[in-house]
């Protein structure tokens, strides 16, 4: 490097500094990307939110692809998403949509089901985060995309958008074969 | 009484209350001994709440802190070793949990950076030093030498005016 090119070595530290803060700026913190993904989903048996008699359980993935959604009645931002898992559910044949209710009154949440529509096959309820702790469910919405082997291809942190299923979740599974693809 | 009344007594209320607010602390945990409970004091203490990313479990309201120091608390009672329950977190949160991040791959730039930053820093600064002390400052030529005296005897009669 010639020396009169030298005066700009402190520009070009400055402009590489200020580009990875502005890259900081669009990163949420509050993303922390799970350590499940990529391992079997942990197990659990819970009574099923509207009938406490029936169970739900990891047994309920086998041999379907399955969303596992987080929400409670409380949650705001489940409320925003909700609409896009109605339409998940109408659309995608070949993907089950489990809820897990959680840390939830099951009387709101049934409430809130029958007011704007049920999207979910079935919900667990765990209203003490019995299994929400063990699942690494640190807020809610949370969207857990699990093959028919049981396993966890993707982890949706915040609610669900238009485009998300496109997007985040379908290039982390082979409908076909209805297991997770092998992140690259 | 209207609501103007009223508002000095309820934030006198709210600052009594606010004591009670955070007084959460470690009275519901019971435990055998006083080794056990700085244990568990100290182990929530490196643990970093999810929710308020900048608390520790210890210090945070958040229910999802809650709901943690009771597992934390639950294992401890059941004798299991800190190791095993920064383990089960971890397994289930990531490394994000902790306070203390291990040492590895995807933790080297936290670990390295800021030295690796300071050793270029200190690199830079000693070469410039270094440089500084071996440019000879060069004399005045006799015409410079002829200017200053000029420039100072004008500096001298104008101090006198």
């Amino acid at each position: 490097m010639g020396k009169s090119l030298k005066f700009l070595i402190p520009l070009a530290i400055f402009m590489v500094l200020a580009a990875l803060l502005f890259y900081g700026l669009g990163t949420d913190p509050r993303k922390v990307p799970s350590p499940l993904v990529g391992k079997p989903a942990p197990q659990f048996n819970l009574p099923a939110l509207n009938d406490p008699s029936r169970s739900v359980s990891d047994a309920d993935f086998k041999g379907k692809i399955s969303l596992v959604n987080v929400w409670a009645s409380w949650c705001v931002s489940c409320r925003a998403e909700h609409a896009q898992l109605m339409r998940l559910a109408r659309e995608l044949k070949e993907v089950q949509i489990l809820g897990l209710n959680w840390k939830d009154e099951a009387a709101d949440a049934i409430r809130m089901l029958r007011m704007s529509g049920n999207p979910y096959l079935v919900s667990a309820y765990d209203p003490d985060n019995k299994v929400g702790i063990h699942w690494g469910v640190y807020g809610a919405p949370e969207t857990f995309l699990v093959d028919s082997a049981g396993i966890i291809c993707y982890k949706k942190i915040g609610p669900v958008g238009p485009d998300t299923w496109e997007t985040e979740l379908a290039p982390t599974v082979d409908l076909t074969t209805k297991t997770c693809k092998e992140s690259s | 009484m209207s609501t103007s009344n009223r508002l000095p007594a309820l934030f006198l209320a709210g600052l009594l209350a606010a004591p009670l607010a955070s007084a959460y602390t470690l009275e519901e945990f019971q435990f055998d001994d006083a080794r056990q409970a700085e244990e568990f004091r100290d182990l929530i203490d490196e643990l970093r709440c999810l929710v308020c990313q900048n608390e520790s479990l210890a210090g945070s309201q958040a229910e999802l802190a809650q709901d943690l120091r009771e597992e934390v608390y639950r294992m401890m009672k059941e004798g299991q070793p800190r190791d095993e329950v920064v383990e089960f977190l971890v397994a289930r949160y990531g490394d994000f949990v902790l306070y203390d991040p291990p040492l590895k791959l995807s933790t080297y730039p936290l670990w390295f950076g800021p030295l690796l930053l300071a050793g270029i820093g200190g690199f830079v600064l000693l070469r410039a030093l270094r440089k500084k002390k071996h440019t000879v400052e060069k004399d005045l030529s006799d015409e410079e030498r002829k200017r200053l005296q000029e420039l100072l005897a004008d500096a001298d009669q104008e101090d006198k005016a």
